[in-house]
C-alpha cells in the first residue's frame, strides 16, 4: 500500500487530528525524571510503539516521534550526541510501523524540537553549526520513514530560521509551531502575528504553521487568532497544553478534563485551525474526546477572546489587544535616551 | 534628541552619568558602560557606590521592564552581559574593600535538563542586585547540589528546570535535604516556564519564581527575613 501524504491527507479532510503529550505519557510507563525519553527508543521500544498505538487507536490522523530532543545539542547531555542518525532512524520507524499497522492513513511527523542553545548575536550558536544539526536530524528521521518533519517548540526567530532550512535539506514537508509561553509571547519576545509575518519570507516554504506547549488551552487557541490573522492562507496547527501542570503524588498531572480539550478542538477548528493536537499533559482520554468532538462539530465564526475565556480559562494582555511592549516603544519618553548606537 | 550625537561621558556630571549608564545599561551598550565604571572609580567614587547606585539600579530598572513584559530575553541578555562587564572591573576592587554582599546564592538546572537561558538570566541578575551567585550549570543530579551547598554554604538554594519530564527532580533534591537534615539551613527557590506556585509548594520548595525579576525580589525578601530572625534570636 502507497503512504498517503499530506497534502493527500488534507485534501480530503477538513481537519486532522495530530496525536498527545510523549512525556507525560512515558512517566505513566515508568520513565524517571531526569532521563532522556529519547533513550527509550532503544531500551523500551515496545513502550513507545504503546503510546503510539493508543494516540491511533484513540484517533490521531498524525502522530509525532519520539525524537523532540534528538538533535546533538541535546544529546550530548547524556553523552549521546554521536547517535542522533540511529535514535532517530529508531523513533521513525517504531512510529511507522505502528502507523502501518492502521486500517486508516496515519501519518508519521519527525518531531524536532530546539536545541537548548541561543543563537548568534546574542548566543554562541551559528546559524551553519544549528542548520547542521537540524539537517543531520531530518535525515534520519526520514530515512527511518517519516512523512513529514514537524519542528516544535521554537522560541526565537534564528532557530526558526536554521530549523526549518535545516529540515529543508530532507525534501519532506515541513511543519513549524513555536512555543508562545511569555505573555502571549515567545521567550524570546515574538508575538504570534510576528510569527505568521515571518513564515512568509522563510527560504523554506512551510507545509502548517502553528503554534504547541505554551501555557493552556485557552492561550493557545488566543495564539492561532493571531496567527490565522496574520496568515488566513496557511494551514494552522495547534498543539496545546491540557491546563495547568498540578503536582499530585510524586507525578505531574494537567489539570485539563476530556471535556475540556474537546471544547479547546471545537474552539480551535472555529478559528481556522487545520490540524488540532495535544501537548503537555494529553492522554488518549483526551484525544478520543477531541475526536468525537471535531466529527460532531460544525465550525462557526471565530471565536472571541471572551468567549474562549469563558469556556477554557483566562488568557494574556496581548491576547486581548493590548500590547504593553508596543506601548512601552512608542511612549519612548518613558526612558529617555540621550543617546543611542546602532 | 538625535541618534547620531555623540556623547563624552566625561562631559556629564556625576548625577547624569549615572542616568546615562542606567540608560546604556538597558540599552545594552557594554562599552559605554564600562566607560562609565572607570569615569565613577577615577572621581573617586568607591567600587561598592559605583556597584548598587550605577550597575544595580540600572538592571533593577531591566527586571521591572522584563516582568512588565516590556522587554524580552534577547534585551535582558544583553544587559546583563553589560552589567557583567562593569563587574568584572569592579570585583577585585570590591574584594579589596571589603564591601558588604545581600548574601550568597548556588544556583542549577536539574538533571536531565540542559536549559541555560532562565537559569543564567536568574544569576546574572542576582549578581546585578548584589548576591554572590555560583552558578553550577546545567544537568545537576542532587550530588551536584549537596557538594556545592557544602562547598559554598549559600543562604539560597535555587534549581529551574523547562521541560515536564525534568520538573519533579526538584523534588528529589528537597527530599534528599529533608533526609540529611539540612533542608531547613537554606532557602530553595524554584523557578522554569512549566512550573507555578502550587508545584512550588507541593515539592516542598520556599517559594516559586515566575521570572528572574521577581527571583531577585524574592531572594531580598527572604533575606530581610532571616536578618529579622537573627536579630530577634
Amino acid at each position: 500500500m502507497s503512504r498517503t501524504s499530506l497534502d493527500e491527507l488534507l485534501s480530503s479532510r477538513d481537519w486532522l487530528l495530530a496525536d498527545g503529550a510523549t512525556g507525560t505519557n512515558y512517566f505513566q510507563l515508568g520513565l524517571m525524571s531526569g532521563d532522556a525519553p529519547e533513550l527509550w527508543n532503544i531500551d523500551h521500544p515496545d513502550r513507545v510503539r504503546t503510546v503510539h498505538r493508543s494516540f491511533i487507536e484513540a484517533g490521531s490522523d498524525i502522530i509525532l516521534t519520539n525524537s523532540f530532543g534528538c538533535n546533538r545539542y541535546r544529546l550530548k547531555l547524556h553523552d549521546a550526541e554521536d547517535r542522533v542518525a540511529e535514535l532517530n532512524n529508531l523513533a521513525a520507524s517504531l512510529a511507522r510501523q505502528e502507523a502501518d499497522a492502521s486500517d486508516r492513513p496515519v501519518l508519521v511527523a519527525g518531531s524536532m524540537g530546539p536545541t537548548g542553545e541561543i543563537f548568534e548575536p546574542v548566543g554562541t550558536l551559528s546559524m551553519d553549526a544549528g542548520r547542521e544539526a537540524f539537517a543531520e536530524q531530518a535525515a534520519a528521521l526520514k530515512e527511518g520513514g517519516a512523512d513529514v518533519l514537524w519542528i516544535e517548540t521554537i522560541s526565537s526567530v534564528e532557530e526558526l530560521t536554521a530549523a526549518t532550512e535545516g529540515a529543508g535539506t530532507a525534501g519532506l514537508p515541513v511543519i513549524g509551531t513555536m512555543s508562545f509561553d511569555t505573555n502571549g509571547r515567545t521567550m524570546m519576545g515574538l508575538t504570534p502575528k510576528d510569527f505568521g509575518e515571518i513564515t512568509r519570507s522563510l527560504q523554506v516554504g512551510l507545509a502548517g504553521i502553528g503554534a504547541n506547549c505554551g501555557t493552556g488551552a485557552s492561550e493557545m487557541v488566543a495564539t492561532v487568532l493571531g496567527i490565522t490573522e496574520a496568515r488566513p492562507d496557511a494551514i494552522v496547527v495547534a498543539k496545546g497544553n491540557c491546563g495547568i501542570p498540578k503536582y499530585v503524588d510524586g507525578h505531574i498531572h494537567y489539570d485539563g478534563t476530556p471535556e475540556l480539550m474537546a471544547d479547546y478542538a471545537r474552539l480551535a477548528r472555529d478559528a481556522g485551525v487545520r490540524i488540532i493536537g495535544g501537548c503537555c499533559g494529553t492522554t488518549a482520554v483526551h484525544l478520543k474526546a477531541m475526536r468525537a468532538a471535531l466529527q460532531a462539530h460544525t465550525p462557526g465564526a471565530k471565536p472571541s477572546v471572551e468567549a474562549i475565556e469563558q469556556r477554557l480559562g483566562s488568557v494574556s494582555d496581548l491576547a486581548h489587544g493590548r500590547d504593553v511592549a508596543a506601548e512601552a516603544a512608542a511612549s519612548d519618553d518613558r526612558r529617555s535616551r540621550r543617546r543611542r548606537r546602532a | 534628541m538625535s541618534d547620531e550625537e555623540e556623547l563624552d561621558l566625561n562631559s556629564l556630571d556625576d548625577e547624569e552619568l549615572v542616568q546615562q549608564m542606567h540608560d546604556d545599561l538597558y540599552d545594552g551598550l557594554k562599552e559605554e558602560v564600562e566607560e562609565g565604571v572607570n569615569i565613577l572609580l577615577s572621581r573617586g567614587w568607591l567600587p561598592y557606590r559605583v556597584l548598587t547606585e550605577a550597575l544595580v539600579e540600572g538592571m533593577r530598572i531591566v527586571g521591572v521592564d522584563f516582568r512588565d513584559g516590556i522587554l524580552f530575553v534577547p534585551e535582558v541578555l544583553l544587559a546583563a552581559n553589560s552589567m557583567k562587564a562593569g563587574m568584572t572591573i569592579l570585583r577585585p576592587l570590591l574584594a579589596e574593600t571589603g564591601a558588604p554582599r545581600l548574601g550568597k546564592m548556588v544556583i542549577g538546572t536539574v538533571k536531565g535538563d540542559i536549559h541555560d537561558i532562565g537559569k543564567n538570566l536568574v544569576a546574572m541578575m542576582m549578581e546585578g542586585a548584589g548576591f554572590e551567585v555560583i552558578n553550577i550549570g546545567i544537568n545537576n543530579p542532587v550530588e551536584n547540589y549537596l557538594e556545592a551547598i557544602e562547598e559554598h554554604d549559600p543562604d539560597i538554594l535555587g534549581m529551574s528546570a523547562l521541560l515536564t519530564t525534568t520538573m519533579p527532580y526538584m523534588k528529589v533534591v528537597i527530599d534528599t535535604m529533608k533526609e540529611k537534615g539540612i533542608r531547613d539551613d537554606y532557602v530553595v527557590l524554584v523557578g522554569g516556564a512549566p512550573l507555578n506556585e502550587e508545584f512550588a509548594t507541593a515539592i516542598g520548595a520556599d517559594a516559586y519564581c515566575r521570572d528572574a525579576a521577581v527571583a531577585v525580589e524574592t531572594a531580598k525578601e527572604f533575606m530581610v527575613r532571616k536578618h529579622n530572625q537573627m536579630a530577634a534570636v
